[in-house]
């Protein structure tokens, strides 16, 4: 069927275009790479008091603590922890007019954003996640994974957090065809994805309800989640269920996403020009 | 064109572009006060009907906001329009707009399809997997516009170091590799320098005329429309004004033609019922004529009243005729030959 089968090829070269774009620019990355690591160095510091007060806080010792603080500053770019991302550009191009540019091609508006979005998110997690996670390793006592697979199982949760992290992103985006102006939307949902994602801090101190809420929002998805998953606290069967946790919000999200632009594509009016 | 037919050949070459009665809508929502809306209806397009053959170069042309974009959005199916019927190459372009999508080629001079960040070759890269363009094809048209276009050492320049008129010629190239039947383009030449003009312009005619591509033209560059097509459509207020040969636009918009004569001395102002007297510096008076006359009787009626040193007449600036028009609205348009 053509039309229906899905455009592998293409939609890897789009990915491979994206990835190649961020990595154009080198001197961001560098900058990215040291503010992540030192932000991670007071997180941490910060951390170990808390810890040493608090032993076992939110059922992780100090080196799991230690290593959810690394962890999220990899992961901070990639998956768009504290806003950032291709959403901000789709709005800019819905707002000048420039999406008539993406529209008219041959192609699916979301997937070929997602397959943007996950060119850069690799990047990302490559250029900005390996060394500042290194430096925390190396100066100090962070938990690793207790088997060498759940390196690889770690990795596949990522991958699910940011294609969650993307649909979300996404509808962000497409909400500049209603309101032109989408920064206060942005901003929402930064602030949405630094709370619920446990980046502030892992969803497993809330207490009670807020716990159990936050804990069930498609947020956790991208950090609280793959970190478990990394320390091994998720083996076995509730392994699965945390990538169908995952797999359930992505796929969820991004239906919700194609029928919003749907109706985006049909009320478009596409400005100026 | 050795791009895959789908069989469809039920449409005949005549009408590779039609349009009956099209209109486009658009609400807008104005706000008239504190929790107070007013709705209002736009008609961007309001009933717009033409046909272009295939292996034609037509001229779309009218002042901002007349609905040219919304007409070439309609065209490739980004916008559903409101009411009539229209097709290019017997497709709905709304309803099957990506297999339309192989078929046509688009330029917004305004806009860019190309990978801001990244070498140009990598956006043709990309439009070789987006658009399917077999291997062969792919070398050949490739080779080709990068010798016309002359794009051979643009190509490992990331885009957003390119100038507006080698961007602009990359565009060009990203919109034909697939060789689509039709091209449109929304003002190409849009901010170019002369020399820059002239290459995109003589490019199209080579395509047109080679190739047999079918080719809409939008621009505010009347030169474009005077050197690369015969026909010319004019809209206004979302209407057709005009649709015919270019030079039939000085029969409808009154034009005239302006005999500059070289006295021997200064004169008083010339006085003649074949024309009227526009301007007179020293020796030199600036005479008008209607463009649809010949200039024989009146050179012939001069010469024998006044002393000549010299005679030149000079041909009815074109955007003067349409400013005309312009301002006339839609009523300048009543003579006209339409659709």
């Amino acid at each position: 069927m053509r039309g229906v089968r899905v455009r592998w090829r293409l939609y890897a070269l789009v990915a491979a275009g994206s990835f190649r774009r961020y990595a154009t620019y080198r001197v961001a990355t560098a900058a990215g790479v040291f503010t992540n690591t030192v932000f991670g160095f007071i997180l941490a510091y910060a951390y170990t008091a808390l810890w040493d007060q608090r032993p076992g806080l939110g059922g992780y010792d100090l080196a799991q603590a230690l290593a959810y603080v690394w962890l999220g500053q990899a992961l901070l770019a990639a998956a768009s922890l504290m806003g950032g991302g291709f959403e901000d550009e789709l709005m800019e191009r819905i707002r000048t007019g420039a999406v008539v540019t993406d529209l008219y091609r041959p192609a699916d508006l979301q997937l070929w954003w997602l397959a943007a979005d996950l060119g850069r998110g690799a990047y990302l997690l490559l250029g900005r996640g390996v060394a500042p996670m290194a430096a925390g390793i190396l100066a100090f006592d962070v938990a690793l994974p207790p088997e060498w697979w759940m390196w690889a199982a770690f990795l596949a949760s990522v991958l699910l957090g940011l294609v969650v992290s993307f649909a979300l992103r996404f509808m962000v985006g497409l909400s500049a065809f209603w309101l032109m102006d989408g920064t206060g939307v942005a901003q929402m949902s930064w602030l949405a994805a630094m709370f619920f994602s446990g980046m502030l801090l892992p969803l497993t101190l809330f207490p009670g309800l807020l716990g159990e809420v936050a804990r069930a929002m498609p947020w956790s998805s991208l950090l609280q989640v793959p970190v478990d998953v990394y320390l091994g606290k998720r083996t076995g069967w509730d392994l699965v269920a945390a990538y169908a946790f995952q797999a359930g919000w992505a796929v969820a999200l991004l239906t919700l996403g194609r029928l919003v632009q749907g109706a985006a594509t049909r009320r478009v009016v596409v400005q100026g020009g | 064109m050795s791009t895959a037919d789908d069989g469809d050949a039920a449409w005949g070459a005549a009408d590779f572009i039609e349009l009956d009665g099209v209109e486009k809508v658009f609400d807008v929502r104005r706000k008239t006060g504190f929790l107070r809306r007013e709705k209002r209806q736009v008609r961007a397009v309001d009933g717009i009907s033409f046909r272009v053959p295939r292996g034609e170069m037509v001229g779309y042309i009218g002042p901002n906001g007349a609905g040219k974009s919304t007409t070439i959005k309609m065209l490739t199916g980004i916008l559903t329009p409101s009411g009539g019927r229209l097709r290019v190459a017997g497709i709905d372009p709304s309803k099957e707009r990506t297999r339309l999508a192989q078929r046509i080629g688009v330029v917004f001079g305004q806009r860019t399809t190309l990978w801001w960040d990244l070498p140009l070759k990598d956006s043709y890269r990309l439009m070789r997997r987006m658009y399917r363009i077999p291997d062969d094809r792919y070398a050949a048209n490739m080779a080709r516009c990068t010798e016309l276009l002359d794009l051979g050492e643009l190509l490992d320049v990331p885009v957003r170091q390119l100038s507006l008129g080698q961007r602009m010629r990359g565009d060009i190239a990203a919109a034909l590799l697939h060789d689509p039947e039709v091209l449109y383009l929304d003002e190409p030449t849009i901010g170019l320098d002369v020399v820059s003009k002239s290459k995109v312009r003589e490019f199209l005619r080579d395509l047109n005329a080679e190739r047999g591509t079918t080719v809409l033209l939008t621009t505010h560059d009347l030169t474009d429309i005077e050197q690369l097509c015969k026909r010319v459509m004019v809209i206004d207020h979302g209407r057709l004004v005009y649709d015919g040969a270019l030079a039939g636009l000085h029969e409808v918009g009154e034009s005239e033609r302006t005999l500059v004569v070289d006295l021997e001395r200064e004169l008083p102002p010339i006085r003649t019922p074949l024309a009227r007297n526009v301007k007179v510096e020293g020796p030199r008076q600036w005479l008008a004529f209607p463009a649809s006359v010949s200039a024989a009787p009146l050179v012939a009626e001069l010469a024998s009243a006044y002393p000549l040193l010299d005679l030149s007449v000079r041909e009815p600036d074109i955007e003067a005729v349409i400013a005309k028009m312009y301002a006339g609205g839609a009523d300048a348009g009543t003579g006209a030959r339409i659709g």
